[in-house]
Formats: structure tokens, sequence, C-alpha cells
């Protein structure tokens, strides 16, 4: 909360521009105008870090939100139909999982529009790890809502006369939404981590708009990790945020 | 006096160096590309080219440091009838790997080999210039004449990419004049040359030629893993180095890092100009004005590319060819000028205007376009930020996008779904033949309009024109003449933006003598056969 907190006030604890380039600044050591030092371009640092962690901190929640929603309604209502259309579904979802989905993300982010905004870009490529994220997730939804279907108080409920509007409001939405929850919370570091692949090979966010895939290339050759150790700050607060969302996700279950 | 003392300091240095190496031992270097074929009259590819480069022995070598011809296995040649027909006296007493000796018959079927059209050579079609028979006759076992049925541009110069064949070897696959030959081959894996006991130079003591016992070259595509090897002593040599790594190595090996000067590549930026292109109209107009082209040109900072984005192992360019190339350069067209100011005056002329920070044109569309590079090379997408932000001063808003490789080769090529792209060039030679598939209007590799049935524009037809012209020509000023007004036509309209010319960037080890760095291809081991190891001893992997 606190790193989404300073990433969200970002314009207020610094008031240096991140695309701007300092040219006679280039690759500088930290100091007091430049607290974390600038980029190879000669861009602030601290700038890009916090316009980064707002980037990544807020779209990765909306494409896991995007992913879950479709998992959700995709699972629950083919295990609700039961039958053919179950299998047909978990054989179309396991055909998406085997798909070389990184290499069709690439396809279709090169056949989008040429002209986009970089922030419209940050929107279009974590959109489309939305729309393509999901099978696992409802795999696994799909298999929570047969358990639920198929259990004693499940059948006790129908055999009571209830209809099925009240039986999936009443019972299968709350006994599904630790999963559902399970799932979203997920779904984040992964999306956080897709994005951060594919700007490893330049196709994710646009320059220049940071995000901390972006931020993580500087990282790609050796010689980057003994030059300057600030190098390393995307990648810390990445592997805390992530290891954050997997406490978070312990904690329902510690608690149940 | 002064001079005479330094020449004789440096000719006794030389000595010196080569008595410091002792003869044998293995040199090591990677290769990125694995050879595709042996034939050398088929190589196309960087790996095939570098076996031949290697193992074949030509008639006239192009010294890569003074870029004068000089004589090889012919030695003497005269170039006749309009560049039409070459006549050559072989040296005598030359044998190949095999022991098989080299005459006259060889050459001749070397030449009916290159010419064949079955065969398809890369080589073979800089020589066929028009429709005809080749006539190869020999008058003895050491002098000969080909004679072309139309007149070849530089047609001594050509001969540096004809490696003999053998016309009698039993072994006639394996059997080379060059200074080694191929011992071992691991597909995928490495490449082994032993030298050439019959190779027939030797030096200027009378020792025979190569120093090296073998080159090793391994197949080797990424460039940390290279670097590590070259650090730990692995690799001797490492060729065309990234300006970062390079600069890395400067500071931790700095005997290690070595800046042989601009090559003869150039990073450009082209503007897409075909009439059928899925652009908009009015992008279109843009894009076909000189005026517009001319000033995004005088918008970018070439000095901060180079200072910034290659670490000042860069020159900033201006004309189709680097100053390396010492013959074809023309020296009349200066750098190119960096001035919003003036930059914004032309726009103004052509009809576009500032408002609110955005540049407008006439029909009061705001200038935006895009600029498409291939994705993963770090240079090209740190210069189009930098690109970027220069725009953005004179109101042009910018949006860079970094594809695939296949992506941006379909849209730059088939589709023209693109407005305009930052792209590489590497060129290998010297004479700009080599180049008219890119400025002919009908080349398929022409970057703003390829395959042109007929030049769209008059300025196109008018490089057509100068382009076959110097290609029938034989004298060297005349066609200077005429490549020299194409590059001016090309700096007049702008097509395609100069940006810089990367340095030739190596590492070397050293342990490696008699090493005499050059910008053209192949830098470090164009003189192969005079390397030397100070350490020949020293145990293989």
């Amino acid at each position: 909360m606190l790193v989404f907190g300073i990433a969200l006030c970002a314009n207020l604890v610094t008031r240096r521009p991140y695309a701007e380039q300092y040219r006679e600044a280039v690759a500088a050591r930290p100091s007091a105008e430049f607290p974390l030092g600038t980029d190879a371009l000669g861009r602030d640092r601290l700038s890009r870090l916090l316009y980064g962690t707002r980037s990544s901190l807020l779209l990765a929640p909306a494409a896991a939100f995007i992913a879950t929603v479709i998992a959700t309604s995709l699972g629950g209502f083919f295990a609700f139909l039961g039958g053919t259309w179950e299998r047909a579904f978990a054989a179309f979802t396991d055909a998406f999982i085997s798909l070389p989905w990184f290499f069709v993300l690439i396809t279709i982010r090169a056949l989008l529009p040429l002209n986009v905004e970089p922030v419209t870009s940050a929107v279009i490529t974590f959109g489309l790890l939305g729309l393509l994220g999901w099978p696992l997730s409802a795999r696994i939804i799909r298999a929570g809502t047969r358990t639920f279907l198929t259990s004693d108080y499940f059948l006790q409920a129908r055999a009571s006369g209830i209809g099925t509007g009240p039986l999936l409001c009443k019972h299968l939405g709350p006994n599904l939404r630790p999963l559902v929850l399970a799932q979203f919370w997920i779904s984040i570091p992964v999306f956080i981590l897709s994005e951060a692949n594919l700007s490893l090979l330049g196709l994710g966010v646009a320059e220049p708009l940071p995000s901390w895939g972006s931020l993580l290339r500087e990282l790609e050759s050796l010689g980057a990790l003994t030059g300057h150790p600030v190098v390393l700050l995307p990648a810390v607060l990445l592997v805390a945020v992530v290891s954050c969302f997997q406490l978070l996700l312990q904690y329902p279950e510690e608690a149940t | 006096m002064n001079q005479t003392r330094f020449f004789i300091l440096s000719l006794l240095a030389g000595t010196l160096s080569v008595f410091a190496a002792e003869p044998g031992g293995e040199l090591r270097f990677t290769m990125r590309v694995e050879p595709k074929t042996f034939n050398p009259l088929q190589a196309a590819d960087e790996g095939s080219e570098l076996v031949r480069y290697l193992t074949g022995g030509v008639l006239i070598r192009l010294n890569r440091l003074s870029q004068e011809l000089d004589p090889e296995l012919a030695s003497r040649w005269k170039v006749s009838e309009g560049s039409r027909r070459i006549d050559f006296e072989l040296r005598p007493n030359i044998r190949f790997s095999d022991g098989t000796p080299f005459s006259c018959d060889d050459v001749a079927f070397t030449v009916k080999q290159l010419m064949d059209p079955s065969l398809h050579s890369p080589v073979g079609d800089s020589f066929r210039t028009g429709p005809g028979e080749t006539e190869t006759k020999c008058v003895s076992a050491v002098a000969g004449m080909v004679r072309f049925p139309a007149p070849v541009a530089s047609l001594a110069a050509l001969f540096d990419q004809v490696a003999m064949l053998s016309a009698h070897s039993p072994k006639r696959d394996i059997a080379v004049l060059g200074p080694f030959q191929v011992a071992e081959y691991r597909a995928g894996s490495s490449l082994l040359l032993r030298r050439n006991a019959y190779y027939w130079k030797r030096d200027s003591q009378g020792r025979q030629l190569p120093y090296l016992a073998a080159i090793r070259l391994d197949v080797q595509q990424s460039r940390e893993t290279e670097m590590l090897r070259f650090r730990r002593g692995e690799l001797d040599l490492v060729n065309k180095l990234d300006p970062e790594l390079f600069d890395q190595l400067a500071g931790q090996m700095p005997a290690a890092a070595l800046d042989a000067g601009p090559s003869l590549d150039w990073e450009i930026l082209f503007f897409n100009q075909v009439p059928s292109a899925p652009i908009e109209d009015y992008k279109k107009a843009w894009f076909q004005s000189a005026a517009f082209r001319r000033a995004i040109s005088e918008a970018i900072n070439r000095d901060d590319l180079c200072r910034i984005v290659y670490r000042g192992h860069a020159r900033s360019a201006a004309a189709p060819v680097s100053p390396s190339n010492h013959f074809w350069t023309n020296k009349a067209l200066g750098a190119a000028e960096y001035s919003t100011r003036k930059a914004l005056r032309r726009l103004e002329q052509d009809g576009f205007h500032l408002a609110g920070g955005n540049l407008i044109d006439r029909s009061r569309h705001k200038v935006e376009f895009s600029l498409i590079t291939n994705a993963g090379n770090k240079l090209h997408e740190r210069m189009m930020s930098m690109i970027q932000q220069d725009l953005a001063k004179i109101g042009v808003h910018l949006n860079v996008v970094a594809l695939d490789f296949p992506s941006l080769a379909e849209r730059i090529t088939r589709s023209f779904q693109y407005e305009t792209c930052l792209a590489a060039m590497t060129n290998i030679g010297l004479d700009p033949n080599e180049v008219m598939n890119i400025w002919l209007s009908s080349g398929a590799n022409h970057p703003w309009n390829p395959s042109q049935k007929a030049p769209a524009t008059p300025w196109e037809a008018e490089i057509d024109k100068l382009l076959y012209a110097q290609n029938r020509m034989g004298e060297a000023a005349k066609r200077k003449a005429n490549f020299d007004r194409v590059q001016e036509i090309i700096v007049e309209q702008a097509p395609v933006l100069f940006l810089v010319y990367p340095n030739a960037l190596a590492a070397v080890s050293a342990r490696v003598k008699n090493l005499s760095p050059a910008p053209l291809y192949p830098q470090l081991y164009w003189n192969a056969d005079r390397l030397a190891l100070a350490e020949p001893a020293r145990a293989a992997r």
C-alpha cells in the first residue's frame, strides 16, 4: 500500500517529468539534483521509477480483474451447464493454455495500429494480457463450481425447492468468492511479470512511458549490474510487491 | 629526417613483433551465423563469406587498409575494352592445398562456373551486366584473359570476391589456394581451419605464411557470452562490438578495446513514399515533400545520438557514403546541420505552422506520425527516444513502436503499413555498384518506395540515369563524378535521413600480433595470413 500510495503521488514526490532527457547528465550517479541518478538517456530515475510503479500497479490489477471476470463467467457457466458442454469447455481451455500465447501476444501486439499514445499502448498491452490470461483461472473456477454442484448441501438445497436464481446468488456466489479472489490476487503478479517479459522484447508499454518492465530492461546486460546499484531498484520493488501479494493470498487461507 | 627515423623505427617494431610471435598456435574467435555453403561462388551469408575469405585464393585482393588493389595470384593485370576485358598474368609455381598445380585452366574453369546461370552465384550476378557469353582464353599456363559481354564497373576489384577453384584436382571440392583450409566442421558448433601447407606467400624474411597453425571459429550468437568468453581468455578476437560492451571492456581491459573509426555502415531513417501505402493522404503529402523531410532531418541532433547512444563511438552522418570509404565519399557534402529554428522556418515555408506547441499542416492536421524499428535493438530504441524528444521541439508528435523483426520486414517490404522506419544498413563493399539495389528506383531494397516500374519522381529518374551511366563507364574518375551527383541528389531530396556511421569496435587479446584493424569487412582478420600469436604453444581448450 505504501508503494502504491507513493506511486500515486509521484507528481508530489518529484517535479521532474519522466520523459525529459537531461542530455548533459547522462547516466549520472545519485545526487541532490537526481536522487536516484539518471538513466542512459539522462532521464531522472526516481521519476521514472515512481511513474513506472504507477503504470504497473494500476494496470496489472485492471488486467487481473478482466481475466478473473471472464474466468468466473465462463468457468461457472459451463460447469453449471455440465455434461458435453462442460467437457467441450474443459478441452477448449486446455487447448488455449497449450497455445504459445506469448508469441500470440507478440503477433497481436504487432497487428495493432502504430499511432497510439504511450498511455493507450499501456492500456492495450495490459488489456490483451487480461483478455488472454483467463484460462488457468477458468479451469480452477470450473472445477470449484463442479465440486459445489455435486456437494450434499447443494443437493439438499435443491431438494428443498430453492430456485436456480437464489441457489446461485445465496449459495454458489459466497462459496466461490474465496476461490475467485485468490485467482484475482494470483493474476496480478503474473501480469506484472508478463508485461516485464514483453518489455524485455521491446513490446510492452511504449516509450517514453515507463513501466516496471521497461525499467527492468536496464538489467539485460551483465555490465549494468556492476555499474549503478540503483538499476536494481525496480527489481527489488517488483520482488517486494509480488511477495506482498503472496502474503495477502496466504492471509485469508490462514484465517479460514 | 624525423620522418625517416620514424619509418625505420616502425619497420624495426614491425620486424620485432613478427619475431616475438613464433609460428603456430590456434587463433580463436566466433561467427554469429554458421556457413550455409563451402562453395565460395555461392557464398551469400556472413558465415560462408568468412570461410571464403580465409580459405579462398583470389587473383586480386582489395587491401582493406589502403583500399587499393593488391596483386595476389595474378602478379599483373590490365583492364581494357571499356571495362569488358581483363588480361592477367599468374604467379608461377603455385599449388592448391592438395598439392596440384594452379594454372590458367583453373581461372577459366572458375569463371565458367561463376557465370553459369544455373549456379545462381551472388558474386556472378555482379559480373552479369548484359546478355551474351563470357569468353576466357589461356595464352599459356600463367597468362590469359576474360572478356565479358558488357562493361563491368570496377572489374578488377570484383575479382576480390572470386575464390579460384581447381579444374583438375581429384579433391576439387576441398582444394583451396588461401592461407587456410577447412579441417573439421561440427554443424551448429564449430569450424576448424588449418594452415594450407602449400600457401604461396612468404614474409620479408622468407618464412612461409600463414604464421598461425589453425583458426577455430565457434558458432556463438550471444554477444554477452562472447564477451564473457573473451574475458576468460577463451577467445582472441571479437568483432562488431556494441558501444556499451566496448566501454565496459575499455574500463576493465583498456589494451584489449580497439576502435577502428567509422565503419561503412549507416543508421538511417526513411519515410514511406509508396503511393499505394495504406496511410492517410495528408500524411503521404508530408512524406512526399522534400522540405518536410529536410526539416525533420535538421531537427534531429545527430551529435547527441553519437555522444549518448553510441558513447562517442560513431560519427554523425549526412551522406550515403561513410568517410571511411576514401575514394567514393563526397567531400563536398558537409555535415548534417542541427537547427530547430531552421527546421521550423523551412516548415513554415512549406505551409506548416505551430499552434499550442503542435505543428499543424495546411489542411489543419496535427503532425503526428509513427516511427518503427526492430524490437530488442537497444541502440535503436534509444535513438528513437532521442528523436522523439528532438522532434517534439518543432511540435511534431512522434509515436515510437518496436516490432518483432518478421512484422517489421513485412510492413516495410510488402504491406507498407508504416509511416517512417529506423533501420541499420550494413555495407561490405566500397563500390556504389554494390548498393545499386538500394538506390535504383526498381530495386527491391529501395527503402522508401521499392520495386517501382518507372521512377515515381524526376529526381529518382535522374539517380537511375546516373547510376546506369556510371555502371557502363570504365574510368573511375567519371564514375566518381556521377556518383557524387547521386549523393548530392539524395542529400537534397532527403528520402533517407542518414543519422550516424557507427564505429568498428573490437576486442583483441594481447597475445594476437601483427593486427592491423581496418573499418572494412573483415575488420580484424583481413590480413589473417600475417596474424600470429605471442604464445602459440598455449594449450587449446
